[in-house]
């Protein structure tokens, strides 16, 4: 295991370092000087010159790399052009409000999903499978830049129940939760139907309803563990699309998280806030996949051998 | 399923050619001009000469989702077509000569895929600027991906059979070998991943324009359309709801239609 574990955190440096290399070198790319946004236009050139100097950005291009680059093993992501705060301390300053908003949206998955794909499964073809596997479809296509505002419509404004634009209580996360879950609540139904269909149909199954043992055991207590583990894997592979989404809800939303200060730094030409945040979301997605990959080959050992 | 029933797969079929046909068709069969301002008539709800309503420039939001339509339609096409070309010959280099020069290509993949759904399409449109040019640039730079992984799996699963070998020792050339004889062994799945593919760049390219990171504004996007939306959608919420249905009935179609070709051509997968 600890050699399984070693090779793929060998196999993770290329990933981060082309990661790091590509957001750089797009981001100098923007035509512009950095100095200008921060001090304006009607700066003295002086003072210009010596905040250039400051932040390294009268060097060559591959001396700021690499400087950038050891500034970020030490864990400096830049300084934000506008607070002049560490991009460091804003990411982690907004990290909570996206983990929370994840979490809401993978327990809202994880609770319509599951139940949904066990009784599709087992009533496979009958009118409950057909209409929670239409829904299912329908998530996957229901975009949520619309579903949020329909949400808003319905739950905030007519109905009056919840609160929006907020980050406070639970009932502030209802909305966005629904929002950006929907979709992974599809994708995981139709995983959990697929995978107990599957384990329905091995011998050990066969075996067990050939002793006799009742429907509901055999569901629950035979197929349902075994069916669970591809369901795991899959919850832990769709974490990026919940990351991504969360930058769209969250604009939605007001609420906020790092996606909402992704497209702020993007609105106001923040570009060290825009290369902290891009790095910092592709680099948490990596190690995720990372532990998905790990707690996979734990669960299953034949992972490992490959 | 009863959609993956055979009629149900025609009428998806017919309703995306609904979709595509008024598209096209939008410069003479729209009865307005979309970006035609009317502030006297800002925000009309729904009425004989306006179907859909106006919105809060006045324009008619029937004449602005036709034209939307030509847009997702468009980026739709274009990123196919391209990171389809780039994605299938890359992909089948990757396979079909293997050695170091795949393990650069899975690397570079590794790469772009490590940046999750649109979080590079946003970092690129930011860096070239919002148009649609640049949203298809955008959209292709990490879409040929797929297209790359899946034709690559495909090219290492059959490149050892006879035809391959066959083909090999009577001397043609390794890139007729790779586009006459490999490519149209494992087109089918190639054609699944595309009717996705669709249904995925038209919602990337409405929530690009969205996030008002997609097409300039004024312009009749989908996502534009519900990003202005979002702002009056107390007093008029039919300026939301309309394009909302429209991006949400044509992904809907084609991900019918990709299940259905899915099952189509491999009847295995459909459980």
């Amino acid at each position: 295991m600890i050699g399984f574990i070693i090779r793929r955190l060998l196999l993770l440096c290329p990933v981060l370092f082309g990661v790091i290399t590509l957001v750089f070198f797009l981001i100098h790319m923007i035509p512009g000087d950095p100095v200008e946004l921060m001090l304006g236009d009607s700066a003295m050139p002086t003072d210009k010159e010596e905040l250039r100097h400051q932040l390294g950005l009268d060097l060559p291009l591959h001396e700021q790399y690499l400087n950038y680059l050891q500034d970020l093993v030490q864990g400096d992501f830049g300084t934000s052009i506008h607070s002049r705060e560490p991009v460091a301390q804003e990411i982690l300053e907004r990290l909570p409000a996206t983990i929370e908003l994840m979490a809401g949206a993978m327990l809202i998955a994880i609770v319509l999903a599951i139940p949904l794909g066990l009784v599709s499964a087992v009533k496979r073809g009958s009118w409950i499978d057909q209409i929670a596997m239409f829904f299912s479809l329908l998530g996957v296509s229901i975009p949520n830049f619309w579903m949020g505002p329909m949400l808003i419509l319905l739950f905030a404004i007519h109905l009056d129940w919840l609160p929006v634009n907020e980050r406070g209580t639970l009932l502030h996360l209802i909305l966005p939760a629904i929002t950006l879950g929907t979709a992974l609540a599809s994708i995981l139904s139709r995983i959990t139907r697929s995978s107990v269909i599957e384990t329905l149909g091995t011998d050990y199954i066969r075996t067990a309803r050939a002793k006799g043992i009742s429907e509901m055991q055999i569901v629950f207590r035979h197929a349902f563990r075994n069916a669970l583990i591809p369901v795991i894997t899959v919850i832990g592979l769709q974490i990026g699309v919940l990351l991504s989404g969360a930058i769209i809800t969250e604009h939605i939303f007001d609420w906020p998280g790092l996606g909402n200060l992704l497209i702020e730094g993007i609105q106001s030409r923040n570009y060290p806030l825009v290369q902290g945040c891009v790095i910092f979301i592709a680099a948490s997605y990596v190690f995720v996949n990372l532990l998905t990959d790990l707690s996979y080959a734990f669960i299953d050992p034949r992972v490992r051998l490959q | 399923m009863i959609w993956k029933n055979p009629r149900i797969f025609w009428l998806s079929l017919i309703l995306l050619v609904l979709f595509i046909v008024p598209a096209l068709l939008a410069p003479w069969i729209v009865p307005y001009d979309p970006e035609e301002i009317h502030l006297s008539a800002q925000l009309r709800p729904p009425s004989l000469e306006h179907p859909l309503g106006q919105d809060q420039n006045g324009s008619d939001i029937l004449s602005r989702l036709l034209y939307g339509a030509r847009i997702s339609l468009y980026v739709g096409f274009w990123v196919i077509c391209i990171a389809g070309i780039i994605g299938i010959t890359i992909g089948l280099i990757s396979g079909y000569y293997g050695g170091w020069v795949d393990t650069l290509i899975m690397r570079i993949v590794d790469v772009l895929l490590a940046f999750p759904g649109l979080l590079l399409a946003i970092a690129l449109v930011a860096v070239l600027g919002p148009n649609l040019n640049n949203v298809i640039i955008a959209l292709t730079v990490q879409g040929w991906v797929s297209y790359a992984r899946l034709v690559r799996g495909q090219v290492l699963a059959v490149k050892e059979q006879e035809f391959v070998l066959a083909a090999q020792t009577s001397g043609i050339s390794d890139g007729r070998v790779m586009f006459r004889h490999i490519l149209p062994n494992i087109i089918q799945p190639v054609i699944v991943q595309a009717t996705f593919n669709l249904a995925g760049t038209i919602i990337a390219e409405s929530s690009l324009s969205f996030l008002g990171l997609g097409v300039p504004p004024g312009t009749p996007s989908w996502g534009a359309m519900l990003s202005e939306g979002k702002d009056v959608l107390i007093d008029a919420p039919f300026v939301s709801i309309f394009p909302g249905l429209a991006i949400m009935l044509v992904v809907l179609i084609c991900n019918i239609l990709g299940d259905a070709l899915r099952d189509h051509f491999d009847p295995k997968i459909s459980r």
